[in-house]
Parts: C-alpha cells; structure tokens; sequence
C-alpha cells in the first residue's frame, strides 16, 4: 500500500540552511548537501529546498545549491521560494530539482501552473498555499505569510489542482513554528476536497504530531524543518513509531 | 553507449544523473540514425501517452530496429506503457506492441489496512511496495516489498511479462520483462538505492 511521506525541508539563504542544525559527524552542519545526504541515509521519502531570499545573485547560489544536492540523492528533490517564472523554473529544473513549488506566483498568475504542468507533467508541479484562520474561514496568505488574499484555501486548491497542479504543500501561519501540531483541521478540509496529495507543514514538536496529521489531518505527506535538523528525533525513529500505530511508512 | 531518448515531454536530468552515477555512459540521439551506436535504448517518461506521439514513425522504427538487433530497451513510467499496445488514455495513439494488453486508468476509492481506511488518490503518488510474481534479471537482488517512488494515473495490465506488481485500488504491473526487452512503472532515478540497483540490473543486461 501507498507509504505516507516523510518530506525535509532545508531554508537556504547564500547556499547555507539557516534553520539551526547540529548533527554530530558533519562535517559542515549548514551545508545542504551534506544534510540532505544525512536525512537520505535515514530513510527520509523527499527532500524540499526552500530559497528564504530572493535576489538575483542568491538565485545563482540556489542553482549550485540544488545541483549539490542532486548530485548527492537519488530521491524526489522539490525547489520552492521565489519561483516567479517559467524561466525561474526551467532554473531550478535544470539544476537537478523534480518538482517545483509555486506560492505567490501562482495566485497573482495561476496560468502558470498549466505552463508548466504541460511542459513537465503535472508531478512536477506542486502549489504551495500558507493559510491563516480568520473568522473561521481558512484565508490564503501571500507574500511569506504577509498578506491577506480574499481567497479561501480549500477552494484554492480545488482550482489548483484544475488548472494542473500535482500536489499541494499546505502550510498552517497559525502553527508554524510554534511545535504546537500540524492543523489537522485545516489539512482535512483541504485533503478531502482534492484528488491530488496534500503535503501539510508548519507545527510539527513531537513525533505523536505526524500520527495525528496522518490520521485525523488525512494528510499524504509531512513536512518538517527543525524537529530533523536539530536530530531530536531521527526520521527511523519516526517511522518506526508511525509503523507501530499502523501507518504505511517506507523503512 | 546507452541511447536516452528524449522526445520532449520531460526533464532527462534526474535519469541521466543517476545512470553517470552507477556509471554508464549515456547520450541523447538527435536524430534515429544515431542509434546504430547504441547498445541499450531507455525510453525515460512523463505526461500523457500521446506525448509518445512525438516518437513518430522514424524513432518507433528506429527503436524497434535496436530491439530487432538483440540490443536491450528499458521503458520507464509512461516508457512502460508505451510498450504495450495502447491506453484508454489516448486511444487513438499506438504504442510499441512488443507486449499484449492495453493501459488503464487506475481508480480511487479506500484502502483498508491495520484496521484503518485511507482514501485511495489519482494519481498515485509516493512510495509503494514491489511484489515479484518470479524471478526475473531487472529485480535481482531486490528484497520483496522493496519500495520505489510512483508517480502516475494510468497503468499497465499484469500479464505473463510481470516480473513485479504494485497495488493502488487494482493490481497493476509494476516491472515487464520479457527477453531483452524491460519496462519498469516507478522510477528508478528517484528511488534511492532500490532503483540504482534495478538500473544497475538493466545495464548488466548489456
């Protein structure tokens, strides 16, 4: 049966992860090679590299960063962050990413989903909506979070997923960062509403956290920054304890 | 030389990457006569079964030519199912025909297992267990129950050319093999060591 995926996501500003990390035996702990090369050897199902600038001359570094990391694992790698353009994509694409992830780009210019889904399959296509509950109404955010669209997440995704979308990354602003839990409300809601898999983020504190998401948040995907890099807990732990409670994991 | 075939429908970095890593030497032919060199055909794939459509007359033929020459041909997602003889996904477009049976879309609905329910998605995406009906060259050395990474809607019938299957919904063929001739559903460029390995048995097979 369908594993439910474990995914690692690495914020990198100037080829540096700048989420703290201490891994023992790294050799440079903020190389993104070397942790992708790391959560790889753990078992980890996909690695996401999210560019957290987004300046011209970062964007370089982001394309010698992805091609680093490709050239390291030989699993789904997905570049997100300031993806604006075709040519942005064709970038990261070339450099050695699978997928690429679209925020604000493809609200203010949702054709571009369709481009690039007919000019590299929809798998490689992932939408990336950061939601907020305001009123309760779960509001899509734009901008890193900044901004309040009139838009509703759930029927977002369900128009994403139309024009071409492969999967959905669903961030809660609500949770992120606070290692409170996925919202596994929020993620429901989306994930019931869509054929396609919906990755949820933000909130993740302790490993129960995943088995929640998987089960109450119908979730097909988790993904995590910190709670990996800080190796509180390795991603075989996880698994393992995912297994014991009877979700399908990879091992 | 290992002949990667690219007819425009997709990205061949992630192949092309994994096959210079276990060593091989690959080239993408511009034009079929390029393929007299080849001693090894892959059929990378993505998108829809028509896009195979862009392998027109000339590359079938070209293809078909390599194979006929007892040179080994490894099709890989879609490059599986074009080894059939059709989809329902583009029923007008032929595909190669060296294996009996036509590709189907696979269907969602729930699956039951540890006494949960999940809900069964199209596509069918993510990592998923291989079964091996016997014992074949492309999954040599591959535990039962290894996992591989998916990514697709439509799939191929299990017939006497399965050497592995995968079940989301329906039981499909996840691994062809019949002679020289290979076809595999997952993808082995994004399959961590279980895919180097099933590349590594392709190019044993050279």
């Amino acid at each position: 049966m369908l594993s439910k995926r474990i995914i690692a996501c690495l914020d990198v500003r100037n080829g540096e992860v700048v989420k703290g990390v201490h891994f023992e035996g790294l050799r440079n702990a903020g190389d993104p090679a070397e942790l992708a090369a790391r959560y790889n050897e753990e078992g980890i199902d996909e690695v996401v590299i999210l560019d957290v600038t987004a300046t011209l001359e970062n964007r370089r570094a982001l394309a010698e960063t992805v091609g680093a990391v490709a050239k390291r694992i030989f699993i789904p790698l997905t570049v997100g962050g300031g993806i604006r353009s075709e040519d942005d994509a064709a970038a990261a694409v070339e450099a050695g990413a699978d997928k690429v992830s679209l925020n604000t780009a493809a609200l203010t210019n949702p054709r571009l989903i369709a481009t690039l889904a007919a000019r590299y399959g929809s798998q490689a296509v992932i939408v990336a909506i950061d939601a907020k509950w305001v009123d309760g109404r779960a509001i899509v955010y734009v901008r890193s979070g900044q901004h309040g669209t009139e838009r509703e997440a759930v029927e977002w995704a369900r128009e994403a997923a139309d024009r071409g979308a492969g999967e959905i990354l669903l961030t809660s602003i609500d949770r992120d960062g606070t290692r409170q839990g996925f919202d596994c409300a929020l993620t429901a809601a989306v994930s019931n509403a869509v054929d396609i898999p919906v990755i949820a983020s933000g909130g993740a504190g302790t490993l129960d956290h995943f088995s929640e998401v998987f089960i109450d948040g119908c979730a097909d995907a988790a993904l995590a920054a910190s709670i990996f890099h800080f190796s509180e807990h390795s991603v075989r732990t996880l698994k393992e304890l995912l297994r014991g409670r009877g979700i399908p994991v990879r091992l | 030389m290992i002949a990667l075939i690219d007819y425009g429908a997709g990205n061949l970095t992630s192949v092309r990457k994994a096959l210079s890593a276990i060593g091989a030497e690959v080239e993408v032919p511009r034009e079929p006569s390029e393929l007299d060199d080849a001693m090894a055909v892959i059929v990378p794939g993505v998108g829809n079964f028509q896009s195979t459509a862009a392998m027109n007359n000339r590359w079938r033929q070209g293809i078909l030519d390599v194979v006929g020459r007892g040179r080994p041909l490894l099709g890989i997602c879609l490059g599986l199912q074009w080894l059939f003889e059709g989809s329902t996904e583009a029923p007008a477009c032929q595909g190669l025909a060296l294996m009996t049976g036509q590709c189907d879309r696979l269907e969602g609905g729930v699956e039951v297992s540890a006494g949960r329910s999940w809900p069964l998605k199209i596509p069918h995406v993510g990592w998923n267990a291989l079964h091996f009906p016997r014992a074949s060259r492309l999954f040599e050395g591959l535990e039962e129950g290894s996992q591989v990474y998916f990514t697709h809607s439509y799939a191929a019938p299990v017939t006497t050319d399965a050497v592995a299957v995968t079940a989301h919904g329906r039981t499909f063929a996840s691994g062809v093999e019949r002679g020289h001739v290979f076809g595999v559903q997952f993808h082995p460029e994004k399959s961590g060591d279980a895919g180097l390995r099933v590349l590594r048995n392709f190019l044993n097979a050279v």
